[in-house]
């Protein structure tokens, strides 16, 4: 099982919860099972087509990385909004 | 009481109060994200958000009370067989005139439907796979579905109004698309590429209840009428300061009455002259006659959104509209007189009277 660390508004559609034990061998199986789990977080972190959204960082054991990224077990995964996003200010 | 929906970049804003004094914030939601456009479905008393988070992608969201808690619709989201691309803004929602049927139109230009009350989206693959889509430009605020006329009493007859790629109409809900281009002049392209281009930036566009074969629209340099239903369109621009806009209010008691609120130009979107004035024509835009009675007569520098302008569908006719600079008007009085609703919001992109 891998450790998803998730902050607001994230950690609120996850019933509070800021860390989710979750099984997966990429980042995108992962994800994929915290939308089946918690399913207000569908379409937040990944689009309709299971992509990470633009302006979201994903991290693995500090390095970050993208769908098919692989997942060791006990791994500590950071889902994180991005710096270049916001949109119009 | 008058009750607004005041989408904003910074959320959305219930305001509750009477023309003549500052309304109340009843609540703001979404805080933070962008509320690109929010109303009420009066069939059901449903109240629906587009919201675009800058972090997490757009979704509608739905409410029976707005000052309350707000659900996650299931999309509206692109299916698996059109992999390459996915929903960047919902810039409409719009009951239909069938019940429990609600459309949204989204960028990348697509059209949505939901047949219960909005709670889920299916694609329109009809429109999604005219021919000409391939040869479709973005306008400034990317391809853009952003108007969608019902017909009042036949669910089947539709109009849509697409930045950049002009009208489309429907006589089967949507089954078959044809176009409404004739007479529609893109003065923003060289004139030798003007004939048979899909390159049409329509603005905005709605339909005269009262008379519903008559439809007015925004464009991209001009304000148009059309008395076939979206056919073909005559120019009735002459009279206004700018062709150049994006709101527009037609008058549902009276289809000879519209409202637009142009710009200075493309190249300048602000209110021209520093003056805020809104523009109505009585006789189906033969001629013009500006308003602005309490509304800032000077150093006003405001830009009004395409969705930012609605009415109350009262006699005398209410009408309501918000600036980028935060400020929202409001009149009682088919835009005789005016009176701020409220300062200092955050830039408004959207209007619309909810009760």
């Amino acid at each position: 099982m891998a450790v998803v660390t998730l902050r607001a508004p994230l950690k609120d559609r996850a019933d509070g919860r800021s860390e989710v034990d979750l099984p997966g061998d990429s980042i995108g199986a992962v994800l994929r099972e915290l939308e089946r789990v918690y399913p207000r977080l569908e379409g937040w972190v990944l689009d309709e087509h299971g992509r990470i959204r633009r302006h979201v960082n994903v991290f693995v054991d500090g390095e970050r990385g993208r769908e098919d990224t692989p997942v060791a077990p006990q791994a500590r995964i950071h889902v994180l909004a991005s710096i270049s996003g916001g949109g119009p200010s | 009481m008058t009750e607004l929906l005041v989408g904003t970049k910074k959320g959305l804003f219930v305001l509750r109060g009477e023309v003549g004094e500052p309304f109340e914030i009843a609540a703001r939601a979404f805080p933070g994200d962008v509320v690109e456009f929010a109303t009420r479905d009066p069939r059901t008393d449903r109240y629906f958000a587009s919201v675009t988070s800058g972090f997490f992608g757009p979704r509608v969201m739905y409410s029976d009370d707005p000052t309350g808690e707000w659900e996650q619709a299931k999309g509206p989201v692109f299916p698996e067989d059109i992999p390459d691309v996915a929903v960047e803004r919902i810039w409409i929602v719009k009951p239909s005139e069938s019940d429990g049927v609600v459309y949204a139109g989204v960028a990348p230009a697509a059209l949505f439907v939901s047949t219960d009350s909005g709670e889920t989206w299916e694609l329109n693959r009809s429109l999604w796979n005219v021919p000409t889509r391939a040869e479709w430009q973005p306008g400034f605020g990317g391809l853009a579905l952003h108007s969608i006329c019902t017909w009042p009493g036949d669910p089947g007859r539709l109009a849509i109004g697409i930045s950049a790629a002009g009208v489309w109409i429907s006589e089967d809900a949507g089954d078959t698309w044809r176009t409404g281009y004739t007479g529609l002049v893109p003065g923003y392209l060289p004139e030798d590429q003007r004939e048979g281009a899909h390159t049409l930036c329509v603005h905005n566009m709605h339909r005269a209840p009262r008379r519903p074969e008559r439809l007015f629209m925004q464009f991209h340099g001009s304000v148009y009428r059309s008395d076939d239903a979206g056919e073909t369109w005559n120019d009735i621009a002459e009279g206004l300061p700018s062709g150049f806009g994006f709101p527009l209010v037609v008058d549902p008691a009276d289809p000879d009455s519209a409202y637009v609120i142009p710009l200075t130009a493309d190249t300048d979107r602000v209110t021209p002259d520093g003056r805020m004035r809104v523009y109505q024509t009585r006789d189906a835009g033969a001629t013009w006659t500006s308003h602005g009675d309490g509304l800032p007569a000077s150093e006003s520098y405001l830009t009004i959104l395409r969705q930012a302008f609605d009415h109350d569908g009262g006699s005398p006719l209410g009408l309501y509209f918000g600036a980028t600079s935060g400020d929202v008007f409001g009149s009682a009085d088919a835009g005789g007189s005016w009176s701020t609703v409220h300062e200092r919001l955050a830039p408004v992109t959207s209007v619309r009277v909810s009760g």
